[in-house]
C-alpha cells in the first residue's frame, strides 16, 4: 500500500506540473484520488471530524447504512490500538479512501486523538505527528 | 496564488486525460450461441452493466434473475426530477423541489461518439438522443485571483493565447532561433499556419484586427445599413493571459471523451436504465440488499433482505453469477472467492464527486449573456457551472449543474447537510452570474460517498493498482465473475460498464459451453 501510495503520488504529481508550471503556482497540491484538490484547510481535531469524515460517519459518529455501511466510530474497540485507525485515516481500507496525501501529519494525529477521547470513547494515550510519518 | 486556480482546473482536465482516455473495445453487437437448455445466471445489480449482461445473455437463451439494492433500474444512470425524493446515508432527505420535467443527472451525462457500446444499447432500446455542448466559446474561464475576480469569455481567453503563443513562434521562427529544428521549405509553411492559426496580422503580430476579432469577438459588431462598420476588440496583454491561469481552462473540448459529438438522452441520462429496466421487466427484483454470496462446485447462491425493511432472509442461486456490485460495497459483503479476486475488490477505493443542481426563474444565462449550453470553469470549489442543454430560449425556468467536482472539495461537500452545499454552490455562482440570489428557487446535492449504493462516485484505480490488483479484479472466480465500470479501463463512464459486462458475459459463455 505504500508502495503503491508513492506511486500515485508521483503520477498524479507528474500530471499536475504542467498546470502548476506558472510562476505563482505553490507546491504542487499532495496526492488526491481524483487528482484535484490540495491539503483541508481544517485544523484541530474537531474541525477536522466536521469538516471531513462526518461525511461518511456521521455527525453523531454513528456510521450509516445502506447497500453496504460505514462503521460506527461510538465505543469502537477498534480505536484502542492508536496505529489501527492513523493506518486506517492514512492508507484506506475497502470502501475507506486513503486520505493520507490530504493531510499532514499533525492533522491525522489531531483527528485520531479527537475521535479517540470523544464519542464515548476515553482512550489517554495520543497519537504524535511522527507516529503518522512511519505509517506513511 | 494563481497557479492554484489553474492548477485545479487543470488537473481536472489532465485527470479526464489520463484516467479516463481509453477508447472503447466494443466491436459491435455481441453474439452468444444458445447455451445448454436450463442454463442459469444470477446478476446482482441491475445498473448499465447487470441490465447489458442480462439482455444478452437471456436473448442468447439463458435462464436470467437480477437482484437490485434500489426500487428503480440503473443504479448510477440516474436522473433526479421535480418532485423526486432522494434520501442519502444518514437520512438527510431532499425533495427535488424543481418544476416537473426539470433534472439534473447526479451521476454520468455524457455520451461521447466514440462509446459506441452504450450508443448500441441506446439505440436497440429507441431512447431519443440530443446534442451535449461540451465547449462553449461565450461561456466564461473564471478565476477569483484573475481579472479581479470577473470571468471572461472563454474565446477571448482562446484567442488571445493561441494569438500571443503564435506570434513568439512566429518572432523565434525570424530569428533564425527554430532553424535547428526547421528545414527552411517548413518555415515558410510554419510562418503561414502560425498566422492562420493565431489570426496574426500580415507583419506577423497578434494586435488589435478584424482578424483577431474574428476569434475573440468585436468591441462593436458588424451589423447591416447605417452604423454598421465593426470595432475590433483590444487582445488581452499576453502577460495578463499568462497569470491569470485560465489558459488551464481553455482545453477541455480537447480531450477525447469531451470532443465534439457528444450526446445526452432527452428528457435525462436516467431515460437509459428505464428502458433497460422496462426490456427486462419481471427478470428485475427491486429492493433487494444482498448480504452473502455463496459459491460452490455446482452453482451460486445469493442470501438477500428487503432493502427497506429487512425483515427474513431469502436466496436467489443459479449455475453462474455475474455480480455488478460496486467494489466498495461488496467489499463488505461476505463472498467466497480466493485471495486475488478478495484482494483486488478491497483494494479499490471510491472516488468523492458532487453534483448540485440549482432552479433559476428564468434562463438569465440565455437571456442576459447569451450562453445556450456549455461549461463555465471557475477555481472556486464548484469547479463547473453546466447551462442545460434543452429547451433553449424557453422562456420558463431552467436549472443549471452549480457544480461539478471530485477530490478534496468534494470529499469536504459530502460532511455538510444538503443545504449548506447548495448554500455554497449558490454563493460560488453569484460571484460569476450576479442574478443567482435572485433567480434562485430550488436545489439539490448529491455528494456520491452518501449516495446509499455505492458509497462514492467510481473506482479510484492508479495505474500501480491496476498492475497489481485489475486482472485479478475481471478474471472469473469459479462461478462467479464481476462487470461494472470499476472492472473496465474507461472508469467512471458508462461505456467501461458496458464493455466490461461483454467481456464478463462472453468468458462467462465460453465457460459454460466448454463445461
Amino acid at each position: 500500500m505504500n508502495n503503491r501510495l508513492a506511486v500515485t503520488t508521483a503520477l498524479l504529481i507528474a500530471i499536475a506540473a504542467p498546470a502548476l508550471a506558472d510562476t505563482a503556482a505553490p507546491t504542487p497540491p499532495p496526492t488526491t484520488l481524483s487528482g484535484r484538490g490540495g491539503l483541508f484547510p481544517m485544523q484541530g481535531g474537531e474541525a477536522i471530524y466536521k469538516g471531513v469524515c462526518q461525511g461518511c460517519h456521521m455527525p453523531d459518529a454513528k456510521g450509516a447504512t445502506g447497500a453496504g455501511m460505514y462503521p460506527a466510530l461510538t465505543k469502537n474497540e477498534n480505536l484502542e490500538t492508536a496505529g489501527y485507525p492513523v493506518g486506517v485515516v492514512v492508507k484506506g481500507q475497502k470502501a475507506m479512501p486513503p486520505l493520507g496525501p490530504y493531510f499532514t501529519d499533525a492533522q491525522v494525529a489531531d483527528v485520531v486523538n479527537y475521535v479517540r477521547s470523544h464519542f464515548g470513547n476515553k482512550y489517554k494515550d495520543k497519537v504524535k505527528p511522527e507516529d503518522v510519518k512511519l505509517m506513511r | 496564488m494563481i497557479g492554484v486556480v489553474a492548477g485545479s482546473a487543470a488537473m481536472y482536465h489532465a485527470m479526464t486525460e489520463m484516467g479516463y482516455a481509453s477508447e472503447s473495445t466494443f466491436k459491435g453487437p455481441i453474439k452468444l450461441s444458445a447455451p445448454p437448455p436450463g442454463t442459469s445466471v444470477l446478476i446482482l445489480g441491475a445498473g448499465v452493466a447487470g441490465m447489458v449482461a442480462a439482455m444478452e445473455l437471456r436473448d442468447a437463451g439463458y435462464k436470467v434473475q437480477l437482484l437490485e439494492y434500489n426500487g428503480r433500474p440503473g443504479g448510477r444512470n440516474w436522473s433526479l426530477y421535480g418532485g423526486d425524493t432522494y434520501t442519502e446515508l444518514g437520512g438527510f432527505t431532499q425533495k427535488v423541489g424543481f418544476d416537473a420535467g426539470q433534472y439534473i443527472n447526479p451521476g454520468p451525462w455524457r455520451l461521447p461518439y466514440h462509446h459506441q457500446g452504450i450508443l448500441h444499447y441506446v439505440n436497440r432500446l429507441g431512447v431519443a438522443l440530443e446534442p451535449f455542448t461540451q465547449v462553449n466559446f461565450n461561456a466564461y474561464v473564471h478565476s477569483t485571483k484573475a481579472y479581479g475576480g470577473k470571468p471572461q469569455r472563454y474565446r477571448e481567453i482562446q484567442a488571445d493565447f493561441h494569438g500571443h503563443v503564435a506570434e513568439l513562434l512566429a518572432k523565434s521562427t525570424q530569428q533564425g532561433a527554430l532553424d535547428q529544428k526547421v528545414t527552411k521549405q517548413d518555415r515558410e509553411i510554419l510562418m503561414a499556419a502560425l498566422k492562420n492559426w493565431g489570426a496574426l496580422n500580415g507583419d506577423y503580430t497578434y494586435a488589435k484586427s478584424i482578424e483577431a476579432s474574428n476569434r475573440r469577438g468585436f468591441e462593436v459588431d458588424p451589423g447591416g445599413g447605417l452604423d454598421s462598420v465593426p470595432i475590433p476588440s483590444e487582445p488581452k496583454a499576453l502577460s495578463e493571459v499568462l497569470t491569470s491561469g485560465l489558459w488551464a481552462s481553455i482545453g477541455a473540448g480537447c480531450n477525447y471523451e469531451m470532443q465534439s459529438s457528444i450526446f445526452q438522452p432527452k428528457g435525462g441520462m436516467g431515460m437509459i436504465g428505464k428502458a433497460m429496466g422496462k426490456e427486462l421487466g419481471p427478470l428485475i427484483q427491486y429492493n433487494c440488499k444482498v448480504i452473502d454470496i455463496k459459491q460452490d462446485d455446482k452453482g451460486v447462491t445469493a442470501t438477500y433482505i428487503d432493502s427497506r425493511s429487512g425483515g427474513e432472509k431469502r436466496t436467489a442461486s443459479a449455475d453462474w453469477c455475474v455480480c455488478t456490485i460496486p467494489a466498495s460495497v461488496l467489499s463488505q459483503i461476505p463472498m467466497n472467492v480466493g485471495a486475488p479476486m478478495k484482494n483486488a475488490i478491497n483494494q479499490l477505493p471510491y472516488q468523492a464527486a458532487l453534483k448540485v443542481g440549482l432552479q433559476f426563474k428564468r434562463r438569465f444565462w440565455e437571456q442576459d449573456e447569451q450562453i445556450y449550453g456549455g461549461h463555465t470553469y471557475t477555481n472556486q470549489p464548484n469547479s463547473i457551472i453546466g447551462y442545460p442543454m434543452w429547451d433553449y430560449f424557453s422562456k420558463g425556468k431552467g436549472v443549471l449543474l452549480g457544480a461539478y467536482t471530485f477530490g478534496q472539495p468534494a470529499f469536504i461537500a459530502a460532511a455538510k447537510s444538503p443545504e449548506d452545499r447548495i448554500k455554497d454552490a449558490l454563493e460560488y455562482g453569484s460571484k460569476i452570474h450576479p442574478q443567482y440570489m435572485q433567480e434562485f428557487e430550488a436545489g439539490v446535492a448529491v455528494a456520491w460517498h452518501r449516495v446509499p449504493w455505492t458509497l462514492g462516485c467510481a473506482g479510484a484505480w492508479t495505474d500501480a493498482a491496476r498492475e497489481v490488483h485489475y486482472n485479478n479484479l475481471c478474471a472469473m472466480d469459479g462461478r462467479i465473475v464481476l462487470a461494472g465500470e470499476h472492472a473496465s479501463r474507461i472508469p467512471a463512464w458508462q461505456e467501461g460498464a458496458v464493455t466490461s459486462s461483454l467481456d464478463a458475459i462472453s468468458r462467462l459463455h465460453k465457460r459454460v459451453m466448454n463445461a
